[in-house]
């Protein structure tokens, strides 16, 4: 290589070069093509190419000695070597011995510098990307980055669409550090940083387009998120003064995108880029701030935004300055709540003990009557439903609420009388006072009304559910309602329940007819216990509590009117419309309702009316949804019993499983395909198992 | 075996409206009736006959505002009433007269309740609030004269004053005022310098009422909160805290310890009379009658010890009298 790069003006014919080059990259493969396996160890690929990278380096040596002594070199067939190694995959290799020298030997020495932009510069075009990434994805920091790609960026048009585009908008696998040796070295030059500008303008305008993030997948937002927070933190005061304007107008559009989304994790990526870039330009001003719960993921996003620009001191090549140690660590104050205590009290104690005095004389009268005040709540159902509608003492009304689930399980029947009117009543209850926990003790009495009555409340929710003027949060609660009754039905309840109201009424018997039933199973066991041999009992297993499954009479009731009305749309409520939040709730609502009604009666029907449901919506634009969809399919084919899917869900899910395959490939989102795969092994697990068991 | 507390010795009704204040005048020789007063939120001032149990006069002058003080000065013809109306009263009531003799207007708009002290025959000094938010005035009575007016200093942020006390160690002797703050402190003046002489944090709410025994030199305030505070003065100078007593339910409206320093009273917001001895503040008694909110208490100033009596005014417009303690 030496004697090539010393001919500087005899080129030499092309095509000697070409072959030489080709040679000294695949020689690992032509030696072992040759030697079938008896490769000696120095020409494996992964001991070859580090050989190569230190010849490499020894070349280059010797240039820059040439250079010194006033000689002319042509360094281009080495920038041949180099792109051709990296193109074939092997710039690990290469470029792990070739980095650390270079970084070495650039640190002071301007010439090395020189050497190593002419090296860069000199990669044919069509190898540049694979040099440039292994450049990146190489080089510790960005200031070495900065030395040795120099301005490669601004003079070679390939280099700059591979940094500025390929790398920040088409792909999102890189690691963060690869994102902020980028941007880091974008920065570092006066000549770059208008490509720095330039990429944060790009990077926001995918960031606020409502079509990315509703057909991205959510790595890729948030891919883009970081490198949006990274850019922000190289920004200086004079720049972002002149694109103040421009960076409000795209963090607010990019916002209401991001918050309209039904992905937690969309939101709030929305929520924190949306507070860096507010807290940038207004940096004296009121800033936004939005409530949302911090973990793992939040701190990382966070303390990328507060590094600051590394030192340019480099200490020798074992201490490699990193960007990552420079995240900020989040310091936690725990702030020591102290109130403020009154003064401490004196109490000579012994003086008073020993003093006789005429108070001892006092007799005290009994004071055991003496408790805390307290309201007392209504002992009837009708006396609370009182109270909730027209009193206005709140007390009494606190104390109604708190007692009222109780209240509603221990009186069945009176309940029973009033479910309807006493379901109206909670669902529009609103909280008068402050009281800890509110939600919740609405949501546990309504339950206990729904699962007491369930037939006509359901009928009530069912149909208020589809009804005008009510808020989403109320309709989200019918459907969470829904549920947890539903929860609470199927699930047996254990035999204790009926000796417990037996031992309350002791004048009530146990109807005598169940001891005789248990009489005579007696006597027929124990005959034939003495007349069998038994050669080993078994494991004595523990009877399961079991009871009747209350879900199954009305499971109906629940399912079916939620899932008639969906595409009517109102005047306020429009669930293919605005309001796909509610629509994927309701979906989840109807998985859930599938999966807890197996072993009932009416589960087939109920799974074929699910599968059209499904399949009207297959095609909709937001994953929540979708993710929805997959879990009622999974239920379905988890509830309904294979033989019933076979002979009466035929046609259905055959097309369900056409669109699952569909899924699986197409899908944009991660979640989507995972479920969808789900579901195509529980379709093949049916059919096995079908055709294992003999007909 | 405890006994259970006692009922009361009989029940005054007829004010119709909340009583809010209460004052015994029981030292006048017979045929004279000992007589309690009373002050309700209707703007009238009852006099109620303790023989025959039933209101004598009604007293109408604070333009049916509500009447939240009632002191007689030296015998049951002189009395002083002060009231929503933004003011102080001064009634002459011998030989069957109801008129008001005198009046002082104040300028500051609150519920603190006036403290009188006799300083010599005929004088007295009054202590109320005065127009400022954090200040109180001491007049001089019947001349009207004022003595001083007592301001924190800047910054201290008291709040409003809620009750006041003055007070003299013996006749004769420099007039001193204990005042309880909204903040929770209570702080000790000296008039004749006009100057805090020591300040006490004992409470984390308002303060709602105190009383002093200069005998002993120890104090017990109450407040919206669940305790009850004993504060002891040292040397004439020092408040400091000498114990606090944890009461069951939350809230105190008003103070009393009896004339001969033996038993204090507590009228609570639970509705219930707390009746504890004053050497050890040990509880002796919940007196449980009224059903709402128990706003003044008052002991009797009998000769005789055996006929004292206790009396409570309460927001459900009855006036409680009970007998308790009365052997020793």
């Amino acid at each position: 290589m030496w004697e090539l790069c010393q001919q500087q003006a005899q080129a030499g014919p092309p095509e000697l070069q070409e072959a030489l080059l080709g040679r000294v990259v695949c020689l690992p493969e032509h030696v072992s093509n040759r030697l079938q396996g008896e490769t000696p160890p120095v020409f494996l690929p992964q001991n070859y190419f580090p050989l190569l990278g230190t010849a490499i380096v020894q070349v280059l040596q010797n240039i820059s000695d040439s250079l010194r002594g006033g000689l002319d070199c042509s360094i281009s067939f080495v920038s041949h070597v180099l792109g051709k190694v990296c193109i074939h995959g092997r710039q690990k290799e290469i470029l792990s011995v070739l980095v650390p020298r270079l970084t070495d030997l650039t640190k002071s020495d301007c010439i090395w510098q020189r050497i190593c932009w002419r090296l860069v510069e000199c990669v044919p075009d069509r190898w540049m990307e694979a040099v440039v990434l292994g450049f990146v994805q190489t080089t510790p920091g960005a200031d070495v980055l900065s030395r040795l790609l120099g301005n490669l960026v601004v003079k070679n048009k390939k280099a700059q669409f591979v940094v500025t585009q390929k790398v920040l908008l088409l792909q999102y696998g890189h690691t963060t550090a690869v994102v902020q040796n980028l941007l880091g070295y974008l920065s570092l030059d006066s000549l770059r940083r208008a490509l720095l500008i330039k990429v944060l303008q790009e990077l926001l305008e995918t960031w606020g387009s409502s079509s990315a993030v509703k057909h991205s997948p959510p790595e890729q937002q948030q891919y883009i998120s970081k490198a949006i927070l990274i850019c922000l933190c190289h920004l200086k005061e004079p720049e972002i003064e002149r694109c103040r304007q421009e960076l409000l107008t795209s963090m607010m559009e990019g916002v209401k995108c991001h918050l309209d989304s039904n992905l937690p994790q969309i939101r709030r990526l929305g929520m924190i880029v949306a507070e860096s870039i507010s807290s940038k330009i207004n940096s004296d001003g009121p800033v936004l701030k939005f409530q949302y719960e911090e973990d793992d993921e939040v701190r990382e996003l966070k303390s990328l935004l507060l590094q600051t620009s590394p030192s340019c001191v480099v200490p020798s090549l074992p201490d490699d300055v990193r960007n990552e140690n420079a995240g900020a660590a989040l310091p936690l104050v725990l702030e020591s709540n102290k109130k403020p205590h009154p003064a401490a009290p004196v109490m000579p104690d012994e003086e008073l003990d020993a003093e006789l005095d005429s108070d001892d004389d006092l007799i005290p009268y009994d004071m055991s009557e003496d408790k805390e005040l307290k309201t007392k709540a209504p002992v009837y159902i009708r006396d609370c439903i009182e109270v909730l509608t027209g009193s206005e003492d709140v007390d009494k009304w606190e104390a109604t609420v708190k007692a009222l689930e109780s209240l509603v399980r221990k009186n069945a029947a009176a309940t029973r009388e009033v479910s309807v009117e006493l379901a109206k009543i909670l669902l529009h209850l609103e909280e008068k006072t402050c009281i800890e926990g509110f939600v919740e003790l609405r949501q546990r009495a309504q339950v206990a009304v729904l699962t007491t009555d369930p037939i006509p409340v359901a009928k009530y929710l069912t149909s208020q559910f589809y009804s005008l003027n009510y808020s989403l949060r109320q309709r989200m609660d019918i459907l969470d309602v829904l549920v947890l009754a539903a929860q609470e039905l199927s699930y047996p309840k254990p035999h204790g329940k009926t000796k417990h109201s037996g031992a309350q009424k002791p004048c009530i018997q146990l109807l005598p007819g169940s001891d005789s039933s248990k009489d005579w199973r007696r006597i027929v066991d124990e005959r034939i216990k003495s007349k069998t041999r038994r050669f080993a009992t078994g494991q004595s297993q523990m009877e399961l509590a079991s009871g009747p499954n209350e879900f199954n009479s009305v499971a109906g009731h629940f399912f079916f009117p939620l899932i008639q009305h969906f595409d009517r749309p109102l005047t306020t409520f429009d669930l293919l419309g605005e309001d796909h939040f509610v629509l994927g709730r309701l979906v989840h609502t109807l998985a859930v309702l599938m999966y807890l009604a197996v072993n009932t009666a009416a589960v087939t029907a109920m799974g074929k009316a699910l599968l059209e449901f499904v399949w009207a919506l297959r095609f909709h634009t937001d994953s929540y949804v979708r993710q929805g969809l997959l879990s009622c399919v999974s239920s379905v084919l988890l509830s309904v019993p294979a033989e019933h899917l076979l002979e009466d869900v035929t046609e259905e899910l055959l097309e369900t499983q056409s669109w699952l395959g569909d899924v699986v490939e197409k899908d944009p989102d991660g979640d989507c395909r995972k479920l969808a795969l789900q579901n195509l092994l529980l379709m093949e697990n049916l059919k096995k198992k079908l055709e294992t068991v003999p007909s | 075996m405890a006994l259970p507390p006692p009922d009361p010795e009989f029940v005054l009704r007829g004010t119709s409206a909340a009583v809010h204040t209460l004052h015994f005048s029981c030292g006048s020789q017979e045929p004279d009736a000992p007589l309690l007063f009373s002050g309700s939120e209707n703007g009238l001032i009852h006099v109620w006959n303790l023989k025959t149990h039933r209101v004598d006069t009604a007293l109408d002058g604070h333009g049916r505002k509500s009447v939240y003080c009632v002191e007689t000065m030296g015998g049951k013809d002189r009395l002083l009433s002060q009231g929503r109306d933004q003011r102080i009263c001064l009634w002459d009531l011998a030989e069957g007269r109801t008129s008001v003799t005198d009046s002082v207007f104040m300028e500051n708009v609150g519920f603190c309740r006036c403290s009188l002290l006799r300083v010599a025959p005929g004088r007295w000094l009054m202590a109320m609030a005065a127009k400022a938010l954090e200040e109180v005035q001491v007049l001089e009575l019947p001349s009207k004269t004022s003595v001083c007016t007592l301001k924190p200093e800047v910054g201290a942020k008291l709040g409003m004053p809620m009750c006041l006390k003055l007070w003299q160690l013996s006749c004769g002797a420099q007039p001193l005022l204990l005042a309880g703050y909204e903040d929770g402190s209570v702080v000790l003046w000296n008039l004749s310098m006009g100057k805090a002489l020591s300040q006490l944090d004992c409470h984390q709410e308002p303060v709602m009422s105190l009383d002093f025994d200069s005998e002993k030199a120890k104090g017990i305030s109450g407040s919206s909160e669940k305790v009850l505070s004993i504060w002891s003065l040292h040397e004439q100078q020092n408040l400091q805290v000498y114990k606090t007593h944890k009461l069951v339910n939350a809230g105190i409206s008003d103070i009393t310890i009896r004339p001969d320093k033996k038993i204090l009273a507590t009228a609570g917001w639970d509705h219930r009379i707390r009746i504890f001895g004053w050497k050890n503040l040990k509880p002796l008694a919940v007196l449980d009658y009224h059903t709402a909110t128990v706003h003044c208490v008052s002991f009797s100033d009998h000769k005789n010890p055996s006929e004292r009596l206790l009396a409570a005014g309460s927001k459900d417009h009855r006036i409680s009298v009970w007998s308790i303690y009365t052997q020793t």
